[in-house]
């Protein structure tokens, strides 16, 4: 099979895209703007790129292993899978986030309705320590 | 005994304060909460003008079940030896919880569902798509907890310290009642049916529309096989 991706021209872009894939994910990592365990699946995927950039013949070993005639086929399939497991990810850390949000609005909703009693009861006690002083106050002239 | 009823509100500003009244006039011992669950009008202010409940104010919707779940933690923090669920909506009737709390009391069981229709004798009526969907729950159910409950749906129910305190930190979220009955028959708490009379509502909707009903039978029965297939929470 006269190349599909054996050509040099490719396999650079595919190394120069691949590497800069993985520079701008560590980037912003390094600059906070990704947390650490929500980019593991990210680089993870752009090494899996690199690899299959600068050794072409493992597309061509799994295309041929998993029975796809034509090679690129098999990396949209790798690039399909990395995003799809990304996205199942991204479900995961939603899910886990909403039942966070879940208990500190019930935690802030219980909390306000306790400070807004003991708001009353300070008040209330306020209230009939004046009373008590105003009721003192002929006796004591 | 300490008592409080836990009522889930959202948009019922128009009749909130005469359910309050109604459950008062039943049993003044028995305190109110009423969790308003970030209603656009304004249900939580004339509940709480009332004086005659406490009002929790959740900032942001959270169905249901998180609203529910939030007056299981305040009962369980303070101390209540019952607390039941009440619909905010005016469809449950105040004179009915004597036949809820009754097994409670008796130390009959720990968690008890007021049912539509659990004897032939009832007056309720509802959709065609309802009636199926409840059919259903009713067989699923009662299979993976190996006990005939025949109405999953119903928001009537009391539960005891124990069943309290574990659904403070367990349970569902969106149309949580099916699947809580799975969860507490997994976990070994006692369930009993008894049959209570309910009123059609008299306002507000049902929360589920005919054109939610796939969606949420779907859900449900999903969260139900789920809940089923996890190990128990509680251990013995």
């Amino acid at each position: 099979m006269p190349g599909f991706i054996q050509s040099d021209r490719v396999q650079w872009i595919g190394i120069i895209f691949s590497l800069l894939y993985i520079v701008i994910i560590l980037v912003l990592i390094h600059r906070k703007k990704i947390k650490e365990e929500y980019s593991l699946l990210w680089l993870f995927s752009g090494l899996v790129f690199l690899i299959i950039s600068i050794w072409v013949k493992a597309l061509h070993y799994f295309s041929f292993l998993i029975g796809i005639a034509y090679p690129p086929a098999a990396l949209f399939l790798i690039m399909l899978i990395a995003v799809i497991l990304i996205l199942i990810h991204y479900s995961m850390v939603v899910s886990k986030m909403s039942d966070q949000i879940k208990t500190l609005v019930q935690e802030q909703g219980l909390l306000k309705m306790e400070v807004d009693r003991l708001r009353a009861e300070k008040n209330r006690a306020g209230n009939q320590q004046k009373t008590v002083n105003k009721g003192k106050r002929p006796a004591a002239g | 005994m300490k008592k409080l009823a836990i009522i889930p509100a959202y948009n019922e500003e128009r009749i909130i304060v005469s359910v309050i009244d109604e459950i008062k006039g039943f049993d003044e011992s028995i305190d109110i909460l009423i969790i308003n669950d970030a209603s656009t009008d304004r249900t939580g202010q004339v509940a709480a003008a009332c004086g005659r409940a406490i009002v929790i104010n959740l900032p942001c919707n959270l169905g249901i079940g998180g609203a529910v779940q939030t007056g299981f933690k305040y009962a369980a923090r303070y101390g209540y030896d019952i607390a039941f669920q009440y619909d905010g909506d005016g469809q449950h009737i105040a004179s009915e919880i004597s036949k809820l709390v009754r097994p409670l009391e008796l130390h009959e069981a720990e968690v008890v569902i007021g049912s539509r229709f659990c004897t032939s004798h009832n007056g309720f009526k509802s959709t065609l798509v309802r009636r199926i969907g409840i059919k259903i729950f009713k067989i699923v159910n009662s299979l993976l907890v190996r006990q005939w409950i025949c109405d999953n749906t119903s928001g009537f129910r009391a539960y005891n310290k124990r069943a309290i305190q574990f659904l403070s930190s367990n349970y569902p979220g969106d149309y949580p009642e099916p699947e809580a009955v799975i969860l507490l028959g997994r976990n070994g708490f006692r369930m009993v049916e008894v049959f209570t009379e309910m009123r059609e509502r008299p306002e507000g909707y049902s929360s589920i529309t005919a054109f939610k009903a796939v969606y949420y039978m779907i859900k449900v029965l999903l969260a139900i096989f789920m809940c089923a297939l996890r190990p128990k929470i509680v251990k013995e």
